[in-house]
């Protein structure tokens, strides 16, 4: 007991005051370990706070035609992003911001989700090319949403109606799927980068490299200050081979009808003109594109998103003969065969009609002129069973058939040529003899490309020349651009030039009274070519399909040239569905004439007189024995500018 | 029995220091407020000293004994206005904290802290034990623990948590003995355990005890809970040992800055050395008060001055404990730095109780 008075234990008062003594020294312990040890560490993590990224981005590179007239351009156009770094719930306001920007609540979500893993600084592209009134809706919402902020962007502006559509391509944001991908490690989310086309083929050129501004954000995301810039490196811009005159021709001469038109100089390889329909509207693209538009163009049985002229694979039907022929000459056996047609011929025990009996007539006796300007089957069917496959696969392949073309473009098909070697491995079945015939008429196996069909037919009539087709020359490449290549630039097919000289001849009478696309003939113009109606089905299974089997039509092809020999131009028409080669004829014959009336236009080499002009030529050489021998081949000739002679007159026929 | 009270016993040194960490503090107010809509709270937070300082002199010179006689009226009437801030209280952010009582907002719990302090020290002055008995502990655990719970109904853990020191320390001073002591730890660890980890025991609510948990793994909700203990951390830390720029503070990175968490934006400015010395300071102002608790003229005296001194030193180690990421966040404002008219308020009138057993140290 102790009186009021007593006093509180002396002892417990001091340990009160060691015990606030060790709380002190363990606060103090912690502010050194904050202040002291880890301060580096923290003074970064408030500047990672304070200091934002705002990315400036690089113009992609222009794309010209091969006389520098633009083609795809940039605009100006505001994106509308969102912030991450500041303290705003994005969920929460996602409601608000599909609203202002006339989004999906829902598709924004999911973007903030995609987002998570990447640093906070980076913001979040949400929708690009905002009109004026998202751009208002932004800028009035500055407090209410301050997470959301705009940028100007150059963004892509295509030709209209999707010209050029599938050669140009399109540029979209990129994957998450290509970033995985080594090619892709310095690419971020958001960027921009060719899908297809020329704009992927040449993303690494056409891409430029962005900037960034380093600004001083507040904990709300507001901008306020600016520290330093990096500038944009804007990308290069690229120059094609293709002539925007001829492409408009080309367009304007498939017009609606699905299929496409390839046109290349056959000396170099450089794509003129490249069209496929139907087409599509690749500005649909340089936005992001909406999930209907995309699953319209993707499920649509016309495929307008395929580039036919190089992603069709269809069977070359008779234009396919040329190769034939050129085998038959190059191994002998054509130039003396005779045959009789009589509207067909039955070779291994099976009847194989001509296609002529369906205008209730015969070919009659027929040689390999006329069997190729008539297109007669007999003829080709014969010289099949002469050659047999693998002899008809060796120059098929040798002109570059049933391989890819190693066209700067992605995405090439490679088709197919059969030979025995190809059925075992592919089917584990021995080659029939039977199969070989229809073969002979570009049926069967064989699956070709348009631009496969243009190089070959133009190598076999510049002599055997075969060159790799190509969009970008390489001297357009900026220094250290090395595009790789597997397929060498040139090969060259000695062809024996008596067989040469009827061939072209042969496919100049195509085009001519007596031909099979006489309606396709061009005043004056030195037009060659050949015709193909290629069945989509066999025979015997539009027989038994009865009238549903009428609904596949022929696909129609031609492949023609301009002059027939050494010639300057090869355009390839494939008409889907299109019936009749003649057809196909006169769209290649419209763009064969618009390019000779724009060679018209403009004078010649030689008539501009001045220095070296090359000229090709055929003349006779007689041997000690006094036997004629046709010699082909290539004269550079130096023209001087008062000797002006007249521009050759191209030879028609006699 | 006439009594000689004069101001020469007041303790002028102690208020010096008091008034030196007012000063750091509205200072740390201005800068931290400056552009924000909050701007000016400095000139609110002189006026509350003012009439803090105004307040303390009143209380020291009332009798702190004859207060200590009448303590259960006032220790009704505390429960009572406890129980008006359950029943006609405002609500604002989910919790009944304030009446309004013409026009102002009073918080009640506050008043309550310095009442206890009373109550305690009149209960264990009147003990006629020299070792505590069981019911010693239920009746002082009753005396808190009521208010205590009330509190917690607001709800409002951080306040209610003030409580329990005045308690401790009134037990511990009381004459606890060893075993009781492990007992009282033992009991209390279970507790803490049967709250925390018991799924089905809503003593928490969620966003407490994700405060609680967001402390010990900051990073796993960057946004939510975790963005206060993340962002104090990078501004003491960028402070360095001299201060800095202070751009968590100023570009509004730190939460609250003016009132939870001023120590971090003073430790931002002014850098380890800055904010060791605040730290001093208290430890001085802390140090001079249990100075004044010896030299009390008796029992009640050094029980009354001791609460003070525990509250004190509890907010000081809850929140810059808080601030360095040694505890969790609990909203309990820094005494005497942090703007808040209740907060400096309930610490001028503490400090007066403390002068007034001060200038009586000779009388009796």
């Amino acid at each position: 007991m102790f009186s009021r008075d007593d006093k509180v234990s002396a002892i417990r008062l001091t340990a009160v005051q060691y015990f606030i003594l060790v709380i002190f020294m363990i606060l103090a312990y912690g502010l050194w370990r904050l202040q002291v040890m880890q301060s580096d560490f923290y003074a970064q993590m408030a500047e990672k706070n304070r200091i934002r990224n705002v990315p400036i981005l690089a113009p992609r590179g222009k794309i010209l035609d091969r006389n520098g007239t633009v083609i795809v351009e940039n605009y100006p156009s505001f994106s509308a992003l969102l912030l991450r770094d500041s303290t705003r719930d994005l969920n929460a306001d996602a409601d608000a911001i599909a609203q202002g920007l006339h989004l999906d609540a829902k598709e924004v979500r999911e973007r903030v989700r995609k987002f998570t893993s990447m640093p906070q600084y980076q913001p979040i592209f949400l929708k690009d090319d905002i009109t004026q009134d998202e751009l208002a809706f932004i800028e009035s919402h500055k407090n209410e949403l301050p997470e959301l902020d705009t940028i100007m962007a150059h963004r892509r502006l295509y030709p209209r109606n999707g010209f050029m559509a599938h050669l140009i391509g399109y540029v979209g944001e990129v994957t998450e799927d290509m970033l995985n991908q080594p090619q892709f490690e310095l690419y971020n989310p958001g960027d921009v980068v060719g899908i297809s086309g020329v704009e992927k083929q040449y993303n690494q050129i056409l891409m430029g490299k962005n900037g960034s501004r380093r600004a001083l954000v507040n904990s709300r995301g507001r901008e306020v200050g600016r520290l330093d810039e990096t500038a944009a490196v804007p990308g290069k811009q690229l120059k094609l081979t293709v002539d925007v005159d001829l492409q408009i021709a080309a367009e304007q001469a498939l017009g609606d009808r699905n299929g496409a038109v390839v046109a290349m100089d056959p000396r170099n390889g450089e794509i003129l003109a490249m069209v496929s329909r139907p087409t599509f509207n690749p500005n649909d693209f340089s936005v992001r594109i909406s999930r209907n538009e995309w699953s319209r163009l993707v499920n649509d049985d016309d495929h307008p998103l395929l580039n036919k002229a190089i992603q069709a694979q269809l069977a070359p039907g008779s234009t396919f003969k040329i190769i034939m022929a050129t085998a038959g000459m190059q191994e002998g056996i054509a130039q003396d065969m005779h045959v009789n047609c009589g509207g067909g011929a039955t070779f291994y025990g099976r009847y194989f009609k001509c296609w002529v009996v369906a205008e209730h007539r015969v070919h009659g006796p027929v040689d390999i002129s006329k069997a190729i300007y008539q297109s007669c089957d007999v003829f080709f069917y014969t010289l099949a069973e002469k050659l047999g496959i693998d002899r008809i696969a060796k120059y098929a392949t040798m002109f570059g058939l049933g391989q890819k073309t190693g066209i700067d473009l992605p995405q090439e098909v490679s088709g197919v040529m059969p030979s025995e070697e190809w059925k075992i491995r592919n089917f584990k079945q021995k080659w029939f003899a039977g199969e070989t015939i229809s073969v002979g008429i570009g049926q069967g196996a064989v699956a070709v490309t348009p631009i496969q069909m243009a190089r070959a037919i133009g190598a076999i009539s510049s002599g055997g020349l075969v060159v790799r087709p190509h969009v970008v020359n390489p001297t357009e490449f900026p220094p250290n651009v090395v595009p790789a290549s597997t397929v060498p630039d040139q090969t060259k097919v000695p062809l024996d030039p008596k067989g040469w000289q009827i061939i072209t001849d042969a496919m100049a009478g195509v085009v001519n009274p007596g031909g099979t696309a006489p309606s396709a003939h061009l005043q004056g113009i030195d037009f060659a070519g050949k015709t193909g109606s290629a069945q989509t089905i066999s025979n015997a299974l539009k027989a038994k399909l009865g009238a549903a089997g009428k609904n596949f039509k022929d696909n129609g092809w031609f492949v023609g040239v301009e002059p027939r020999r050494n010639p300057e131009i090869v355009v390839c028409a494939l008409l889907e569905e299109g019936e009749h080669g003649y057809l196909a004829a006169r769209t290649v014959a419209q763009v064969i004439k618009a390019y000779v009336d724009k060679q018209n236009r403009q004078p010649t080499k030689i008539a501009r007189g001045s220095g070296k002009a090359e000229i090709g030529a055929v003349w006779n050489v007689s041997d000690p024995d006094g036997r004629d021998d046709l010699k082909s081949g290539h004269f550079t000739i130096t023209i001087t500018p008062k000797n002006v002679p007249l521009a050759a007159v191209a030879p028609g026929l006699e | 029995m006439s009594r000689y009270v004069s101001y020469r016993d007041f303790d002028w040194l102690l208020l010096m220091f008091v008034l030196i960490i007012c000063g750091l503090g509205v200072t740390e107010i201005h800068s931290a407020t400056m552009h924000t809509k909050f701007a000016g709270a400095h000139i609110r937070q002189l006026y509350w000293i003012g009439g803090g300082i105004l307040g303390m002199f009143l209380v020291s010179l009332l009798n702190y004994q004859a207060l200590l006689d009448k303590v259960h009226w006032i220790y009704i009437a505390a429960v009572a206005s406890l129980m008006a801030v359950l029943i006609f209280g405002t609500k604002y952010l989910g919790a009944r904290r304030w009446i309004k009582i013409g026009g102002n907002h009073f918080q009640p719990s506050e008043w309550v802290k310095l009442i206890l302090i009373l109550a305690v020290a009149k209960y264990f002055a009147d003990s006629r034990h020299r070792e505590l008995t069981p019911s010693d502990f239920v009746k002082a655990g009753a005396l808190v623990g009521i208010p205590m719970l009330m509190v917690l109904a607001q709800p409002d853990l951080g306040t209610a948590l003030t409580y329990v020191p005045i308690a401790v320390m009134g037990i511990f001073l009381g004459g606890l003995q060893w075993r009781q002591g492990l007992a009282v730890v033992l009991l209390a660890a279970l507790g803490i355990g049967v709250v925390f980890f018991t799924p089905h025991v809503h003593i928490l609510k969620s966003y407490q005890k994700q405060r609680l948990t967001s402390f010990i793994e900051p990073e796993a909700d960057k946004q939510g809970s975790g963005y206060q203990v993340i962002q104090s951390l990078i501004a003491v830390g960028s402070g360095g040992l001299w201060g800095g720029t202070g751009t968590q503070t100023h570009l509004s990175y730190l939460p609250v800055p003016q009132t939870d968490f001023i120590f971090a934006a003073f430790a931002e400015e002014h850098g380890f050395v800055g904010a060791l010395g605040v730290l001093l300071l208290y430890f001085i102002v802390l140090m001079r008060l249990t100075q004044n608790a010896q030299t009390a003229p008796d029992r009640a005296g050094t029980f009354l001055v001791m609460g003070v001194v525990a509250v004190l030193s509890f907010h000081v180690l809850v929140n810059v404990g808080m601030v360095v990421g040694f505890m969790p966040v609990t909203g309990i404002p820094l005494p005497l730095m942090s703007y808040g008219g209740s907060s400096v308020l309930f610490m001028f009138l503490a400090l007066g109780m403390v002068m007034n057993v001060r200038m009586r140290r000779f009388v009796n």
